[in-house]
């Protein structure tokens, strides 16, 4: 008999009693996840060694997008390396881009004027809102509630309207340069985003009914897939999963960049008042829906302390930061994203170094996902609400 | 059918002279290509339904294109997976994988020969009607497992092996919760059992007595979760095992396990209304002539199927999905003890009503 026929032929789910005999030697399946899979969001791919619907262990296997956006910057001006920097999360374009400029002006020391932070803040606020957004819906999608993910559209589609009036695209924008943003916003605009903000508040209690209160829905995800305090601190999990494990960490207000010490708004951390324990898929639900009232509060601000004056700096057309390194973070989100950057005085970086926080985010499931169902696995690869793109840059 | 065809052969001398043999063959095989290409039509028009009221629920249209409001979507998508590639898996059974689809499909489809339409619409009034109809759509699952194994592919064994704990779990609740009516009516005929239901929406059997009005809901519970309804999707979860037992399938044999899906569940609806909700019975006098009466009739027992159909819609655009594990608590510690204590119950129930005097209490009681 096999040394490995024991850890294999339990039925049970929970205790892990064996039901078939010693005599009966079951083998482990192994399954291909993914790249072209459904729940995988995106080209993903996650080797799973199964007992049935049983998961005993799984490997993320990821490289399926590379392009080597860090590499490109290399060989490409700061300011024409900029739109790779839309790709890395396609879902946060307005965010990264935001940290990548924050890290080449710093190289340089140069000082971005009042109205162009303003605005960075808000165009970023409303990308986080975006993307929390499809990340609410998308994991109803998971479960099987097709209606969120479509009812999110309806907002999310009103939303890239803003940004496409502004930057001129749905998705990759280009919009924040270096030295400031590309374009003044008119009092027009300022109008169509309340009226977005407004509907977003009065909507998110429609799709809390469907998910976040839904018996269904709280079974499938309450205690599933734990990452506690200690696990999520050791993988360098960021963001949304990092704060529903209970730890009280947002980059915006404990390590303020840009201008978001001038903001009041609250980091919500779990576990969920309404059900579940820390650190679970509930959790982390729970956490996004919270984040975008908050991000909503933050923009509400900002419109209202907007100061007039350019949006741009005077920027040199050759554009060379003197020889040092910087190391920027924001909190983008999926969590911490960093830019470490190094300038040899040239129109070019020498090196760029990019810390994705969907790369450390995904990493963790190959420690939690032990013993969890098939459908568990789908629940937990949701709710950590990768971004593939990220993952590989 | 048996008794119109008797009465069309003595009227007619012309006929009388043909062997009779002969003539019962033609009236059924005609009778079976009717049924088969009414069941496949309504079939076509419930995925209409679905796509629509999907559409409403989502905030956006679904199709309106091919013929009014898009009613003629069926033949269009039929169109399209026949002039589809049909693939079969190298790897595959071939045997097997072909006659899986088939096999769900009659299962489906051979119901309808014994559910009465209206007042003697049916092909064949069997005295096990009932029992007859829960047998053949357990054939299904014999066609769900080939299928799964014949494909040769993980995803869609895995997606059998769901299919088939579920449907035999959920059979049991299934039929014991149509037990409870049928202890009720005394029958298994279906037509007798709506005809014990007519004189008032008082009479249908799902408001005779809080065990029949359970019974209503284990039924309806267990009729999702054979279905392969929403929130009972598991064995085609698109999210986590791609498609299911059908991964494989491509164009028209794809097309047969879909139909044979949706045949399912106006067979069910039918049922579930024959067996609670009065069947063809309006619920109220009508003052109509008998036989326009029995068309009437056809038309309100359509109205209550269209009923059901948009509550299973409804639900499975709303709900997320079970877990395994839950779906199998479900229906060994929820459903099934509560069907046996409906079964119980209209057992005591009909005890009660032969103690009692005759009047109408014991009357409505016992379902006379």
């Amino acid at each position: 008999m096999s040394p490995r026929a024991e850890s294999t032929s339990t039925g049970e789910v929970h205790e892990g009693q064996p039901l078939v005999g010693r005599d009966l030697r079951t083998e482990e399946l192994v399954f291909n996840m993914g790249p072209q899979h459904p729940a995988t969001h995106g080209v993903l791919r996650v080797v799973i060694k199964s007992d049935g619907e049983v998961v005993r262990s799984l490997e993320p296997h990821i490289g399926n997008l590379h392009r080597s956006s860090e590499k490109i910057g290399e060989e490409l001006p700061y300011y024409q390396w900029l739109p790779y920097v839309d790709r890395w999360d396609y879902l946060a374009a307005m965010n990264n881009e935001h940290v990548a400029c924050m890290a080449i002006e710093r190289l340089g020391g140069l000082e971005v004027p009042e109205r162009a932070e303003y605005i960075r803040i808000i165009v970023a606020e409303v990308q986080r809102i975006l993307s929390h957004l499809m990340a609410i819906g998308v994991y109803g999608l998971d479960l099987g509630a097709f209606t969120p993910f479509l009812h999110q559209f309806r907002e999310r589609e009103r939303g890239l309207d803003l940004l496409d009036h502004i930057a001129g695209a749905r998705l990759l924008y280009h919009y924040v340069r270096i030295g400031g943003v590309k374009r003044d916003v008119s009092k027009e605009w300022i109008d169509e985003l309340e009226v977005f903000l407004d509907a977003v508040e009065k909507r998110l209690p429609d799709y809390n009914t469907l998910l976040l209160h839904n018996h269904i829905f709280q079974e499938r995800t309450c205690g599933i897939g734990v990452i506690d305090r200690e696990v999520a601190v050791r993988w360098g999990v960021t963001g949304p999963a990092l704060r529903a494990a209970g730890v009280s960490w947002d980059t915006r207000r404990d390590a303020p960049y840009s201008i978001y010490d001038r903001f009041e708004f609250d980091v919500p951390v779990g576990p969920s008042p309404i059900a579940g324990v820390a650190g679970d898929c509930f959790a982390r639900h729970w956490l996004r829906v919270r984040e975008v009232t908050e991000s909503v509060k933050i923009v509400r601000q900002a419109l209202g302390q907007m100061p007039e004056g350019p949006v741009m700096a005077r920027v040199p057309k050759s554009y060379k930061p003197p020889v040092g390194e910087v190391y920027v973070r924001g909190e983008n989100p999926r969590g911490e994203l960093a830019t470490y950057m190094v300038s040899e005085g040239k129109d070019r970086a020498y090196r760029i170094r990019c810390r994705g926080p969907s790369f450390s985010n995904i990493a963790v499931i190959t420690e939690v996902s032990e013993g969890l169902l098939l459908g568990d696995l789908v629940a937990m690869i949701g709710s950590l609400d990768i971004v593939l793109g990220e993952v590989d840059r | 059918m048996h008794t119109w065809l008797d009465g069309l052969i003595e009227s007619s001398s012309w006929l009388q002279g043909l062997p009779a043999g002969l003539l019962y063959l033609v009236a059924m095989v005609a009778a079976g290509a009717f049924l088969l290409i009414f069941s496949a039509v309504l079939a076509g028009e419930t995925v209409w339904l679905e796509r629509r009221g999907a559409g409403r629920m989502q905030a956006r249209i679904g199709p309106n294109r091919v013929g009014p409001q898009g009613l003629l979507q069926f033949l269009a998508d039929a169109l399209k997976l026949l002039a589809k590639e049909d693939i079969i898996p190298s790897s595959a059974d071939k045997t097997m994988f072909r006659l899986a689809p088939i096999i769900v499909f009659a299962g489906a489809f051979v119901g309808f020969a014994v559910i009465p339409f209206g007042y003697g619409i049916v092909v064949a009034d069997m005295n096990v009607g009932l029992f007859l109809v829960l047998s053949l759509t357990s054939i299904e699952v014999v066609g769900v497992i080939m299928a799964g194994w014949a494909s040769n592919s993980k995803w869609a064994v895995l997606g059998s092996m769901r299919e088939v704990a579920q449907m035999v779990s959920y059979e049991m609740p299934l039929g014991i919760s149509a037990l409870a009516i049928v202890v009720l009516g005394g029958t298994l005929n279906l037509t007798d059992l709506v005809v014990q239901q007519s004189g008032g929406v008082w009479n249908w059997y799902v408001f005779r007595g809080p065990f029949a009005f359970i019974a209503f809901f284990t039924f309806g519970t267990a009729m999702l979760a054979s279905l392969k309804r929403a929130p009972f999707d598991l064995p085609e979860a698109e999210s986590e095992l791609v498609a299911g037992y059908h991964t494989e399938y491509t164009g028209f044999r794809f097309a047969i396990f879909f139909l044979g899906e949706y045949a399912g569940m106006i067979l069910f609806s039918l049922l579930a209304a024959i067996l609670f909700l009065g069947g063809w019975d309006p619920g109220f006098p009508l003052p109509l002539t008998e036989g326009l009466l029995r068309w009437v009739g056809f038309l309100v027992l359509m109205g209550k199927v269209f009923i059901l159909l948009f509550v299973m819609i409804w639900i499975r655009w709303s709900l997320p999905r079970f877990r395994i594990d839950k779906v199998m608590y479900l229906c060994y510690k929820v459903l099934l003890p509560w069907s046996i204590v409906c079964v119980v119950g209209i057992a005591l129930q009909v005890l009660l009503a032969d103690a009692l005097p005759d009047g109408v209490i014991a009357d409505w009681l016992m379902g006379r």
